[in-house]
């Protein structure tokens, strides 16, 4: 009988091309974890408390062309018009031969954050230029490798001022004409620190000795261009800092912050290269002074050497970060934006010095003839000096210019009643300010924007905060301006990193699966990336739908009633879960509830995120299986009674166990008052399986860039929506500027854009669509079985450290490798070291506990990648036993020499141990698909002795070279 | 003679004259790794028993200094901020963080003698 129709649609082909292993690869599997199906594999390890009865309530899966039509149906629902609202989001040409090479490229986009210097050597060097561009733009002495977002990145700079200052002061200035997103997500985050904030006007409202620090926006939201010298200097004579908010693009001719006096910069990088994207991604900057270094937020890339003396780069300073620090570190900050700070600092080396000096100073121009024209009409711009924004009283008719400028096709800002502003870009034309003087019913027939070119003579900058300080000196900035030159420098430093497209990374807890292209090809069009945040809300009713669509969608896979999908990180939906709660509490009168409880397996952004929320940090020790110590939890929930907040706890475990006592410590926590904070890091092994929200939790993030395929991007950016049950969905993140981007009780807006990163929200959705919720289902249940099939192969080689109940792990295994070091001197460095010389990315290595490494194949990976690493990890075995017993000497052998370069094996007198084969090809199969580490084993302590963290100088480069 | 007092957060104490001599042991700078930054406390400042007074950083960890005993800080080691690395190397002698005064010597009493911090280290 020929197949049917029905047959022959295959709506779950998509199903196939993201999990890994077939049918076939499925059954191998089972049989070596011991599990006649998958189903008894699953009730044997998913607790049958949790189990869902039924599948999600979620469509069936489609093929990809059917996603990208309905994606197309929804893209068509968003109206793309030219935005000149400023605020901080401008349009932006992003160059093509950087569109197609670095956004649109898995070997830039599948890339990890680079923990492993040796294999990362690629995109540490475009955050590198990142770096550099930005401490040479505001001139201060040392900026970091990204922040979220500007608003806050402005809320980081008042906590860094707030450390580092020497004022005893406890308020917090704040320039009135910040963007007001800025100041709204600054109260949101000084409120649980207590500390009030003041906004107003600097010159009348601003008193020094009252503030330990205070934020200028320059230029102004409104245009104007301030002169910041003496009101620096005033705070500086308080011991008070100062944080000017700014922009990279009027810097390269306005004077830098660092030459009049700001201690801290803060700001986007949007507008090199990235698109707006109804809000986001974007890279936020942070730049500061050297003395400050330690107290900076986020990561740094510095210099360091690797062990022959060749330069090498690497995160420096880690002691900073959450993932060491804890409830001490310097933000809860932890994936970035590193694919939008690569993005904007390869726009300045594509660009250059005089190309972006160019952009600005066209801009400019471009706002200074609008200006002018105005005024032959009639009108008069609010300031006689500006850089690209013109602001334009006009008494009553504001909504009146904005519809007629929108019959232009042209969005401009309206600020008020009484005034517009039009902010000008590098997309800006002469056909932009001829349309916009019709819409400012500019009636002088002879008026033409080449006339008045050639009769102004000069520009409207402020003589004396013109810039003339030379800026992006470094020869990476005038290298790459031919399009072959900077192709191939792109494809270099692709070639020096491991990602997804070459090998399983096998990262436990980061969920490194596949980023189909598929999903990833409605972000690139112009109906998602040219959407500006504010833009009126019928232009974004594309948005809205899927907005509304990925949260029902979320909801259902979580069993939360509500969802906000504004954070832009973990991070930030746990921050923004735990204001939930706190604010939950507050309305109930509960003022005292401050304790949060945290085990110490967590995760190190869980108690850093607390501490930002106002929490008191209590932890809670783990029993000798990794579990939470029910005994312990009771004895501090009874404690602190009262005073009890929260719990947070990661669920799966941080340990890869599904712990049968999550019931009862749910259970426990609400007895005392409590709410139940559930860290959805390993949502990869639930989904379609149990649901956070129906076990005991009243409040989960998610990792979007986990669990629902949006790449990691090296580094950034992440999406961290929260799920909450219905009595704190009143207290969900909302927005100033866009009234159902939550409720009207909520918690106040935790990142810039009402949406977050809404622009690559598509991908998620996508994933979610072309699966349907069989395929989401056997999603997990494949993380599940490959992880266990891991803990099988191994086992015999490794102690697995930790398992649930019959032994079994969920979608991650541990293995300890502390003994190794006792027998052989062999550390989980030297492991995770001579795996690149087999080719792949060491698994998490001492998290949650140290000396040990952390695997998760995910369900993307095939068998043959599973056991490809399964067999790497056996010879590498098989050697440490060759170290043990004496063969190999403990200072000379393939793992503590670990990994060799291709320098390294080209020697003319080899004086190893052991023979070149075995350590470039100890498997014959790595002959076809060798990896070449660019340098070897970096000097992290060098790095952190030596701190230098923007371009040296081609000396420099000689000189560690010798 | 002088005779050296332990903490169980693996410090070590020398006292001559009511002045102790403050720094970390070889367990503690084995456990950290390379040591990269040190920060001392400030000379004149009044600190008591068990309050953070330092830290001590390297690549994978940063580990508070709590004060052994309650006082004024008379001294610091400058040397220890220009090359952190000397804590790894001599950290039982030429490598002590701060001087101290103390206020309180009765303090002594309840720090750990050689012995009993070895046992500590099992």
């Amino acid at each position: 009988m020929s197949p049917t129709l029905s047959d022959l649609e295959a709506p779950d082909a998509f199903q196939a091309r993201h999990i890994g292993p077939d049918a076939q690869d499925r059954q191998h599997m089972l049989r070596a974890v011991g599990a006649a199906s998958m189903d008894q594999l699953i009730t044997e390890t998913v607790p049958a408390g949790i189990r869902l009865g039924h599948g999600l309530a979620l469509p069936e899966g489609c093929d990809e062309a059917a996603m990208l039509d309905r994606m197309r149906a929804i893209a068509d629902r968003n109206r793309v018009v030219t935005s000149m609202i400023g605020m901080g989001y401008y349009g932006t040409h992003t160059p093509p031969v950087i569109l197609r090479n670095v956004l649109e490229n898995p070997g830039w986009y599948t890339a990890y954050t680079p923990y492993q210097p040796e294999i990362s050597q690629g995109r540490l060097e475009a955050l590198l230029t990142f770096q550099t561009m930005v401490a040479d733009l505001t001139g201060l002495e040392i900026a970091n490798a990204s922040l979220l977002d500007e608003a806050t990145a402005a809320a980081e700079a008042m906590t860094l001022a707030r450390r580092v200052g020497r004022s005893k002061a406890e308020a917090f200035f704040v320039d009135a004409n910040c963007h007001p997103q800025t100041i709204a997500v600054l109260r949101t985050r000084a409120e649980p620190l207590g500390i009030p904030v003041i906004v107003g006007d600097p010159v009348r409202d601003l008193d020094p000795a009252a503030v330990f620090a205070a934020l200028f926006q320059y230029p102004g939201t409104d245009g104007a261009i301030p002169d910041l010298a003496a009101p620096i200097d005033r705070l500086h004579g308080d011991r008070a800092l100062a944080i000017v908010a700014t922009d990279l693009l009027a810097l390269t001719v306005l004077k830098a912050p660092g030459e009049f006096g700001a201690d801290i910069a803060v700001g986007s990088a949007q507008r090199f290269g990235v698109p707006m994207g109804y809000g986001g991604p974007h890279a936020a900057f942070i730049a500061t002074r050297d003395a400050f270094r330690r107290s900076l937020p986020g990561r740094l890339v510095g210099l360091s050497v690797d062990r022959d003396g060749r330069p090498a780069l690497r995160l420096a300073l880690q002691t900073r970060e959450q993932h060491i620090r804890r409830d001490k570190a310097t933000s809860n900050i932890c994936t970035a934006q590193v694919l939008l700070a690569v993005i904007a600092g390869l726009y300045a080396c594509w660009h250059g010095p005089d190309g972006l000096t160019r952009i600005a100073r066209r801009s400019h121009r471009l706002a200074s003839l609008f200006a002018d024209g105005l005024r032959h009409g009639g009108a008069t711009p609010r300031h006689g000096t500006f850089f690209d924004t013109v602001t334009i009283p006009c008494p009553g008719t504001a909504d009146h210019r904005v519809a007629r400028a929108l019959a232009e096709g042209i969005n401009i800002r309206r600020v008020d009643a009484d005034a517009v502003a039009v902010s000008f870009d590098e997309t800006s034309t002469r056909g932009t300010v001829e349309a916009l003087w019709r819409a400012f019913e500019v009636d002088r027939p002879t008026l033409s924007v080449d006339r008045l070119d050639a009769e102004a003579a000069g520009d409207r900058l402020p003589d004396g905060l013109v810039r003339r300080s030379p800026f992006l000196t470094h020869p990476t900035f005038s290298n790459y301006r031919s399009e072959t030159e900077m192709l191939r420098y792109l494809r270099r430093l692709a070639d020096k990193d491991i990602a997804l497209d070459r090998a399983m990374i096998p990262l436990g807890s980061c969920t490194m699966k596949l980023n189909a292209a598929a999903e990833m090809l409605p972000i690139s069009w112009p109906a998602f990336a040219r959407i500006h945040p504010f833009a009126p809300a019928e232009q974004a009713q594309g948005y809205k739908d899927l907005v509304d669509r990925l949260s029902r969608a979320l909801e259902e896979i979580t069993g939360y009633d509500a969802v906000s999908l504004q954070p832009n990180a973990g991070s930030q939906g746990e921050y923004a879960g735990l204001l939930a709660i706190r604010a939950y509490h507050r309305s109930r009168g509960d003022l005292d509830r401050t304790v949060c409880l945290i085990p110490e397996s967590a995760h190190g952004t869980n108690p850093a995120s607390a501490v930002m929320a106002g929490f008191r940090v209590v932890v809670v020790a783990c029993d000798a299986d990794g579990n939470v110590d029910v005994d312990d939890l009771k004895a501090k929930a009874a404690e602190h009674g009262a005073h009890l907040g929260a719990l947070m706890v990661t669920y799966p475990s941080t340990h890869g166990v599904f712990e049968a006592a999550i019931g009862e410590i749910c259970g426990i926590v609400h007895d005392h008052g409590g709410q139940v904070y559930v860290d959805g890091a390993n949502l990869n092994a639930l989904v379609g399986l149990a649901k956070p929200g129906k076990f005991g939790a009243d409040v989960s993030h998610l990792n979007l860039h986990k669990t629902f395929c949006i790449p990691h991007g090296g580094g950034g950016p992440g999406v961290g929506p929260i799920g909450v049950r219905a009595h704190l969905a009143p207290f969900l993140p909302n927005h100033p500027l866009r009234s159902d981007a939550g409720p009207a009780s909520g918690i106040g807006p935790v990142s810039a854009a009402p949406y977050g990163s809404a622009g690559i929200l598509p991908i998620s959705w996508a994933y979610i669509e072309m699966m349907g919720a069989e395929g989401l289902r056997r999603a997990s249940e494949q993380a599940i079985l490959s992880a266990n099939y891991i803990a099988a192969r191994l086992r015999p080689h490794y102690p697995v450290l930790y398992a649930g109940q019959n032994d079994r792990v969920a979608h991650e295994v541990i293995l300890d490798t502390r003994p190794l070091k006792a027998e052989a001197g062999i550390s989980v460095d030297d492991i995770a070291k001579r795996l690149i010389d087999y080719g792949f990315h060491a698994p998490t290595m001492s998290f949650p506990v140290p000396g040990t490494l952390m695997i998760e194949p995910t369900e993307s990976e095939g068998l043959a990648e599973i056991d490809r690493f399964c067999e790497a990890m056996i010879a590498i075995r098989q050697e440490i036993a060759r170290v043990a017993q004496g063969h190999w000497p403990a200072d000379d052998n393939p793992l503590v020499n670990a990994p060799h370069t291709a320098d390294d094996l080209l020697v003319d007198r080899w004086a190893h141990a052991y023979e070149r084969s075995v350590a470039a090809y100890p498997v014959p199969g790595l002959k076809d698909r060798k990896y070449w580490p660019p340098v070897a084993r970096v000097d992290q302590a060098y790095g952190d002795r030596h701190l230098v963290c923007s371009c040296p100088s081609i000396d420099g480069y000689r000189e560690a070279a010798e | 003679m002088t005779i050296r007092k332990f903490t169980e957060d693996h410090e070590w104490i020398d006292v001559v004259d009511g002045v102790g001599t403050v720094g970390i042991t070889n367990h503690a700078q084995e456990q950290l790794g390379d040591v990269v930054f040190v920060e001392l406390p400030e000379v004149g400042a009044t600190i008591a028993k068990g309050a953070s007074v330092g830290v001590v950083e390297s690549v994978k960890a940063a580990s508070d200094i709590y004060t052994p005993v309650s006082g004024e800080v008379v001294a610091v080691n400058e040397a220890l901020v220009e090359d952190p690395a000397q804590v790894n190397a001599d950290p039982e002698a030429g490598a002590w963080f701060y001087r101290i005064r103390l206020s309180k010597p009765d303090e002594l009493d309840g720090l750990l003698a050689a012995e009993a911090y070895q046992a500590l280290l099992g």
